[in-house]
């Protein structure tokens, strides 16, 4: 490397960087999109402290142990778990290069995702069905927004899904491809971590109370 | 005089029909006049000199943070001056309507006043300030080409200017909220607010909030990411410390204020019940949620400008900032308290001693830090060779201001104090006090420092002094009548008054507010005359006051890629580093540099966000899910774009420099 430049004290010392390696493209694409994650984290907070303030506030309406059905969100919550362990197979493919398998287990995931949403809508008709509809008390309002918040990123998910397998079909697994792969990886991933929370406080609990 | 009620929801029109136009508000249909006639006369001079291509090429589809950075400070100054016309309206207002006089303004116009006055300020005026700053001085600093995301920057950019068009479409479309700056329901709820206002309130806030999230992730990653090689944390500049609290302040909260007024949004549009006075809602629950964000947000604006006055103080003092260990300390000591004291803002909610007494406590010790920094910039003063120009004369007249407003502010941290101050116009002059002393005066110290930097030549000295004479006067005059009368028990956001031995209080504040109108004039005229004897005022050198930090190592204005070679860091101050042990410029050897190219998708993403605010505020159902849809496609669509960026080549990069050195030997010579 070259020495720009001479300095007052003995050793010579380097003031520009004269051969210069430019910053790869997209190398802080990952740092950047985790602190995304995070903001959403919070808004997730702010829903969950809702349902923890405004939960217990049935307005003389049903509570949660005369709509949920566990089974049902069992049947809902493993969806969402398979969807996660397919997107880390489509990951491990990526990692082997192997284009046409990465496609495959990110439809496969995309599938999962559909049935999960389907079974959450299908919740969410019954529930309104039954009239507890979310003006119906501030309970309902903080169950249905908070879940279908959640339900609102995996609908996003899965529209980033398509578009990225369409993507991957055009240019295969560049450089720019795989970083946009790993990041939908980690929305995929946090989603579930986020139901965990709504399963756990949401449901479980809310058969307790 | 209210607005006749709103027509029955149309499938084509929604709720907007030709009554929404305020006819009956005289000021409001001169000032849509002047506004018309305004734009149509810089519409039809920007094609008669045939700007459009021009302005979509280099500025509107720019991905450049220099340029990105003066276009926020263009948008905060625009609304800065229709901020401001509301506080003349108000300090007006307040000044007449005494002895059964009404004053001139009806209740409902006085209400969207300042519940305008206060939104523009913070958001409108405030944000972009501070964002522009950071993103003009922040990537120079920390010796980048740009930052991390140059496409994210301009659609934060885009973003936040729709808001803003949102806001003052709402003056001559429909109506603005009456509800106060934050909009606490029950008062924001559909039944006690039914009309557009404060669907413009959401939606303008909605979409700025985005922009502001996407720009505070942005700057956060370019600081941690793009730092020239050799700046560890503890080697940058104290400015770059204060932004990444500030933005990490950013992505720590808005996304609370996204969250909250999307509750309140649902409360207004699908009839759910968090906010509501039955049915199991809370409105109390919104106006903790909002202050989890909202005092954050108060740091979010102070702290970077509390970094201009650690540059300036060192810069025009001719030495090393004092402590500038302590003074990274204190700002992160000030970053995690600030979450800490939120319902200082609501001690008369009822929450019990031992609650107040913690965030009565969590408060004052927020002085502490606060405290420190102040020490540390009188040490740094003292014996410096001090250089009176106008950014050193705007850091002292904030440091005597500040003080002030700060002790005030302990005062209300009291919890006893405030159930006495809660509302009153104590309060009013307190936060005042800091945000005009503080923030403005710290941007006004901002402008005339990096000007030159930016634009190549300096500020005229004689209209920067009338300006600030008048700012400073006029800011006493105007706010100290407030203290006195919120003493006496005068609570904020009165239209009318009956005890006459009120007034003189009131006319002496509106004298403060016309003085510092006179001193807005004066900054303008600054500008005007230094544009006009840019050639007198040139600077070449780069470093017009001896700077210490590196954004004073390249030309002013800089070029596209801002340093031909990435500076390498030895020290803090590195700039003033590099000057005392003789580094020199290298003159040869120059190599391809690796840009992001500009695009418009930014620009048309947040117009087709702006159609959709229209649309849901007027309940045009088709519009917005019209417009809904495009926008998905639209960011789709950009998303295949994969070819983002380009080089600017050696042999252009060497021409550039060329010139720099012809011209920093001319200077020399």
């Amino acid at each position: 490397m070259n020495t720009a430049t001479l300095a007052r004290d003995d050793a010579p010392v380097r003031f520009y960087e004269l051969d210069e390696h430019p910053h790869p493209e997209g190398h802080s694409t990952m740092l950047g999109f985790w602190i995304y994650l995070m903001s959403d984290c919070l808004i997730f907070a702010i829903l969950f402290a809702c349902y923890a303030v405004l939960g217990g506030n049935f307005a003389a309406g049903p509570g949660p142990r005369d709509l949920f059905d566990l089974d049902l969100i069992a049947l809902n919550t493993a969806m969402l778990l398979f969807s996660s362990i397919t997107y880390g197979f489509a990951m491990l493919s990526m990692q082997r290069n192997r284009l046409r398998q990465t496609q495959i287990w990110l439809g496969v995931t995309g599938l999962f995702g559909l049935a999960f949403l389907s079974i959450e809508l299908y919740e969410f008709q019954h529930l309104i069905h039954v009239g507890a509809t979310p003006q119906r008390s501030a309970f309902l309002s903080a169950f249905f927004t908070l879940v279908g918040t959640h339900g609102l990123h995996v609908t996003f998910g899965l529209v980033w899904l398509v578009t990225l397998i369409v993507q991957l079909g055009r240019h295969g697994l560049i450089a720019a491809n795989r970083r946009r792969v790993a990041c939908l990886s980690m929305f995929w991933h946090f989603l579930d971590v986020v139901w965990i929370g709504v399963f756990t406080l949401v449901y479980l609990m809310g058969m307790l109370r | 005089m209210t607005p006749p009620p709103l027509p029955a929801t149309d499938p084509i029109w929604g709720r907007l029909s030709l009554n929404a136009i305020p006819l009956h508000e005289p000021i409001l249909i001169a000032t849509f006049g002047a506004v018309v006639l305004g734009g149509l006369v810089m519409l039809a001079l920007i094609t008669k000199y045939r700007l459009w291509g021009w302005l979509w090429r280099e500025w509107f589809t720019t991905v450049d943070h220099k340029k990105i950075g003066i276009m926020y400070m263009i948008l905060g100054l625009v609304m800065f001056l229709r901020g401001f016309a509301d506080a003349i309206m108000m300090r007006l207002q307040q000044a007449m309507a005494f002895g059964g006089s009404e004053g001139y303004l009806n209740a409902h116009h006085y209400d969207q006043i300042f519940t305008a006055h206060g939104v523009i300020m913070i958001f409108f005026v405030a944000m972009p300030f501070i964002t522009g700053l950071m993103n003009y001085i922040v990537p120079l600093q920390i010796g980048a080409r740009d930052v991390s995301f140059p496409f994210l920057n301009n659609f934060s950019f885009w973003m936040t200017t729709a808001g803003a068009v949102l806001v003052m479409v709402s003056l001559f479309v429909g109506e603005f909220a009456q509800t106060g700056w934050l909009a606490y329901p029950p008062l924001s709820g559909i039944a006690y607010s039914p009309n557009v206002g404060v669907d413009y309130y959401i939606w303008a806030l909605q979409i700025a909030g985005v922009g502001t999230t996407l720009s505070g992730i942005n700057l956060i990653v370019t600081i941690l990411k793009l730092r020239a090689p050799g700046m560890g944390l503890m080697k940058m500049p104290v400015f770059t410390w204060t932004s990444l609290c500030a933005n990490i302040l950013i992505v720590a909260s808005f996304p609370v204020l996204t969250a909250v007024l999307a509750l309140l949004g649902l409360d207004r549009y699908a009839g759910t019940n968090f906010f509501t006075n039955d049915f199991g809602g809370s409105p109390m629950m919104y106006v903790n949620l909002i202050w989890i964000w909202g005092h954050p947000e108060v740091y979010i604006l102070i702290l970077p400008l509390f970094g201009v006055f650690s540059e300036v103080t060192s810069t025009f003092s001719g030495k090393r900032l004092f402590g500038y260990t302590s003074m990274v300390y204190a700002t992160v000591c000030i970053t995690i308290l600030s979450y800490l004291v939120w319902l200082h803002h609501f001690f008369t909610m009822g929450s019990g001693a031992s609650v107040n007494s913690f965030f009565g406590i969590t408060t004052m010790v927020i002085s502490i830090p606060t405290g420190a920094k102040l020490f540390n910039w009188l040490f740094t003063m003292y014996r410096g060779r001090i250089r009176f120009d106008l950014p050193m004369m705007w850091t002292i007249a904030f440091m005597l201001t500040f003080v002030v407003g700060g002790m005030t502010g302990v005062l209300l941290a009291v919890p006893p104090a405030d159930f006495v101050l809660h509302n009153s116009l104590f309060l009013i002059a307190h936060f005042h006090n800091v945000i005009i002393g503080g923030v403005l005066f710290g941007l006004f110290a901002a402008i005339n420092y990096w000007w030159p930097k930016a634009f190549g030549f300096k500020l005229d000295v004689f209209w920067g002094k009338v300006s600030f004479w008048c700012w400073v006067v006029g800011f006493w005059l105007a706010f100290m009548p407030l203290y006195i009368l919120g003493l006496m028990g005068v609570t904020r956001r009165m239209r009318v008054f009956d005890d006459p031995s009120l007034q003189i209080w009131f006319v002496v504040a509106g004298i403060g507010a016309a003085i510092i109108a006179v001193g807005i004039l004066a900054m303008l005229i600054q500008f005007a005359v230094s544009i006009w004897k840019r050639d007198q005022l040139r600077e070449t050198s780069g470093d017009p006051w001896n700077g210490r930090t590196l954004e004073w190592a390249t030309s002013s204005p800089p070029p596209d890629y801002n340093f031909a070679f990435t500076p390498v860091i030895h020290d803090l101050d590195a700039w003033h580093d590099m000057k005392r042990r003789g580094a020199e410029r290298p003159l040869t050897g120059f190599r391809d540099i690796h840009m992001p190219s500009n695009t418009g998708a930014g620009i048309i993403l947040a117009g087709i966000s702006t159609v959709l605010g229209f649309a849901l505020i007027w309940h045009i159902w088709w519009l917005a899910g019209l417009s809904l849809i495009s926008l998905i496609g639209g960011a789709i669509v950009h998303s295949f774009n994969y070819k983002r960026d380009f080089h600017i080549p050696a042999a252009t990069v060497a021409e550039v420099e060329d010139k720099r050195t012809r011209q920093l030997s001319a200077a020399g010579a």
